[in-house]
């Protein structure tokens, strides 16, 4: 292979189920496809839904740039201004993430108190998945959308939901304001992500934009949709209330 | 006509037992244990350490029975590569069986010590229950309990000497766990709380410190406050082993001059860790025992060169330096003029995704210290950049290297000034340090270096590949030499059925074999667990393509484990492991 930087190896793929890609692609799969995001088990209908949600997401968050990949069967580009990150790569422990948003002036000198280094610190947020016997943790400042979140929940808990997850439905961001959908989505979910916020209230993930949301996260919880629905009515009030 | 000579029998099994007892390591036991059944029988009756470096290896049950009189176990789980999340959450390693296992058949059980495995609550239940003597509990890299499983521990083991809990995820739903430790309870040595996330009361952290008159390891999490530690320090002055909390606090003269005298007071101090957003008005307090240290950790000290300089220039007896990049070359050349008995020397990334702020940390880093430091013998380099020529100097300077692990944070990096692969210079590595025990690669590499390494690399006994070789013959060189290799862990490489196969009972040497993303199919892993019945061949497939069973031999596999056991299938796999 060849490529300056060898790229390939790092490239994201997204691709669907029972797509061009995956028929060919499952014979031999080499080591360039280190990644293969897929987001797997979705009906059509949710295909749909997601490309409406996304399209929607486009138009009213204009700075969230993944988006449209999710719902699409194109491959996208790579991405431009950070790299591609392979899964396990470079060998660091998790941990040691959050010492990865260092991003501080050569003279070292506002580590004085410290205060200023929170600001840049990541925010781990501990995950539980009801059922799941584990609690993960993510670093909420690793991810720039609500779609990059959702895909790395997958990666972490898909192993534990039989009928795919439908935790990126749950993430349409400011779509939340339609509450029949909200209802639509919890009730055919199997499982919805859900979020405690500084006020101590448990609010369903997607209803903030996305930087609010991860200054105000302090811990996520996986729901069983039905278990959720009392929820979506106070994201509605809150929403209505910050919008 | 060759004569039975039973010399087994020249004395009472009591004194060979005795005889074995100064066989320290375990290999020397197991030795002894092979080389007739009556030495097999007294060496593994009296055996007190047990070592299991695989936990399905061998059925708890099974264990427990041969080695009646354990005192100590040591038990890992996962495998290495669970560390970078690359295998599923659920895989396995739980310490159930083992830990009802030996409640049963061990009750004298003084020491556990767990790597990577999943630990419940009721698993520390269960061992603060069991064992009256229980004198030293480990849990490194693990996962699966809270401070409620703790507070349990802390309540019932009233011998207790020492409880680490490095680089271990704990939820914490019992706020003040450590307060369960009862007032008449004074027999801790070693304390590692290092990974917990949450508060820890200091005042009742204080209260046992003052009443455990022997603690020598005191590894704080990064909520202590400097103040806090101040008193600790005060109440422990004998402390050993220091992890500090968070290193910061407001300008404040008084409690510098506090905190350094303190510090200073500790004489007996040779190790320091922690070191948590530092601020750079504190770290000067460490100064004055810079001399006396034997171990040093700033690997989360985000302190630039110029300060980390000034307290690593100090410590002329160090032989043990973890730190990150931030050191930078500058930094490292300081390290090779001033601490001449460095022995083991890890340098960590500060930003190993985005290179936002690249930092000059390059081979010249590696090289310096290489040359500066004759005792240097375990390495572990994260970089950006490397030649051939600087792993020759290094190998040159270096043939007592015995674990050398380099991470060129790009995969397939070249040598930037010749542009060719990294063969040559991993290849010298390998046939001048003839001791070499460890070894990890990174960039760009072509089958030649594999050869070198099946040639040369006698006495390897772990190496991890990512992101190198050419085709198959490159685990077949691997494979077919290295006479000593336990652990293979290998990802994304193009290697596929046909070196597997041909070097199927080379397996069975090994303790175990990872390869992710690679070529493997699922109709040699069949043919391999057909041939080799004592080895468990896992598959694992996240991506839920259905029942394994049903796939056809030329399914790729995404993810293959494989280990020797005489415990047959394991009877735990979650539903995306299969072993086949």
């Amino acid at each position: 292979m060849e490529s300056g930087l060898g790229l390939e190896a790092t490239e994201l793929r997204l691709g669907l189920p029972g797509a061009g890609g995956e028929g060919e692609g499952a014979k031999k799969r080499g080591y360039e496809e280190t990644i293969d995001l897929k987001l797997q088990l979705q009906t059509p209908a949710d295909v749909k839904e997601l490309e409406e949600a996304a399209d929607n997401m486009v138009k009213k968050t204009p700075s969230v740039k993944n988006v449209a990949q999710c719902g699409s069967i194109v491959e996208p580009e790579k991405p431009p201004a950070s790299k591609a990150q392979v899964v396990g790569w470079p060998p660091v422990r998790s941990f040691r993430k959050s010492i990865l948003s260092f991003h501080s002036d050569k003279g070292g000198s506002n580590m004085e108190d410290g205060e200023k280094s929170c600001n840049s610190m990541a925010s781990f947020m501990k995950v539980s998945m009801d059922g799941a016997p584990y609690l993960r943790k993510v670093d909420l400042k690793m991810y720039k959308s609500y779609q990059e979140l959702s895909m790395a929940l997958q990666k972490m808990f898909g192993s534990f939901t039989n009928n795919g997850n439908c935790v990126s439905q749950g993430m349409s961001g400011k779509d939340f304001i339609n509450e029949s959908k909200v209802m639509n989505l919890l009730n055919r979910s199997e499982y919805v992500p859900t979020y405690e916020d500084k006020d101590g209230d448990w609010m369903l993930v997607g209803d903030v934009p996305w930087e609010m949301f991860v200054n105000s996260c302090k811990r996520l919880r996986i729901m069983k949709g039905s278990d959720a629905i009392g929820l979506a009515p106070r994201a509605l009030e809150k929403c209505k209330n910050t919008s | 006509m060759v004569g039975r000579f039973r010399w087994a029998a020249m004395f009472p099994d009591e004194v060979w037992e005795h005889v074995f007892s100064f066989l320290t390591s375990d290999g020397d036991r197991n030795a002894a244990a092979l080389v007739c059944r009556n030495w097999n029988r007294i060496e593994r009756r009296s055996r007190k350490r047990v070592f299991v470096g695989n936990c399905y290896s061998v059925a708890p049950t099974v264990a427990v029975r041969l080695f009646p009189e354990v005192r100590a176990a040591v038990i890992k789980g996962k495998p290495h590569f669970a560390d970078f999340n690359l295998v599923p959450s659920d895989w396995g390693g739980g310490a159930e069986a083992w830990v009802e296992a030996m409640a049963e058949g061990w009750p004298n059980l003084e020491e556990l010590r767990f790597k990577r495995m999943v630990v419940s609550d009721d698993c520390l239940d269960l061992i603060a229950r069991s064992f009256k003597n229980f004198k030293v509990l480990s849990l490194v890299s693990c996962d699966g309990f809270s401070t409620s499983g703790l507070a349990a521990i802390a309540a019932n083991c009233r011998h207790l000497r020492e409880l680490n809990l490095r680089e271990s995820e704990v939820e914490e739903t019992c706020l003040n766990w450590i307060s369960h430790f009862p007032e008449p309870f004074t027999s801790l040595v070693a304390l590692d709380i290092a990974c917990l996330e949450g508060e820890v009361n200091a005042s009742i952290l204080e209260r046992l410190i003052s009443r455990c008159s022997n603690i020598m390891t005191l590894r704080l999490n990064h909520s202590v406050p400097l103040e806090r530690l101040v008193g600790l320090l005060q109440r422990a002055p004998q402390l050993m082993d220091l992890g500090t909390g968070k290193f910061s606090a407001r300008h404040n003269p008084q409690l510098f001059s506090r905190l350094e005298s303190a510090i200073v007071g500790c004489k007996n101090l040779r190790s320091l860790s922690g070191f948590w957003e530092p601020g750079l008005t504190y770290l000067p307090a460490v100064y004055s025992i810079c001399e006396g240290l034997t171990s040093l950790n700033l690997n989360y000290a985000t302190v630039q060169n110029p300060e980390l300089v000034k307290i690593i220039s100090r410590c002329k007896n160090l032989r043990r330096l973890l730190v990150m990049d931030l050191i930078e070359d500058s930094g490292l050349v300081a390290v090779a003029s001033s601490c001449k008995l460095l022995q083991e020397l890890r340098v960590f990334p500060s930003d190993p995704y985005d290179a936002a702020e690249p930092v000059s940390l390059t081979e010249h880093g590696l090289v310096a210290v290489s040359a500066g430091c004759p005792m240097l013998h375990s390495v572990l380099y994260f970089c950006r950049q490397m030649t051939n020529a600087a792993l020759l100097t290094v190998a040159k300077n270096r043939p007592n290297l015995t674990c050398f692990r380099l991470c060129i944070i790009e995969p397939h990096t070249r040598d930037y000034v010749t542009q060719e692969p990294l063969d040559t210079g991993f290849s010298a590595i390998v046939e001048s340090c003839k001791d070499l025990r460890r070894l990890s690669l990174s960039g760009l590499l072509t089958d030649l270096v594999f050869k070198s390494i099946g040639a040369s690399a006698n006495y390897l006994e772990m190496l991890s590949i990512a992101f190198a070789g050419d085709g198959d013959m490159g685990l077949h060189y691997i494979l077919s030499g290295c006479k000593n290799l336990r652990k293979l862990e290998i990802r994304d490489c193009p290697f596929g059925d046909k070196p597997l196969l041909q070097n199927a009972s080379k397996l069975e040497t090994m303790r175990s074999l990872w390869m992710s993303s690679c070529s493997v199919t699922l109709g040699a892993c069949r043919q391999l667990a057909r041939a080799m019945p004592r080895l468990n061949v896992e598959v694992i497939n996240e991506s839920g393509r259905g029942p394994l069973a049903a796939q056809p031999d030329n399914c790729p596999v995404e993810k293959l484990y494989i280990y020797r056991t005489i415990a047959g299938p394991r009877t735990d796999t979650p539903q995306c492991v299969w072993t086949v």
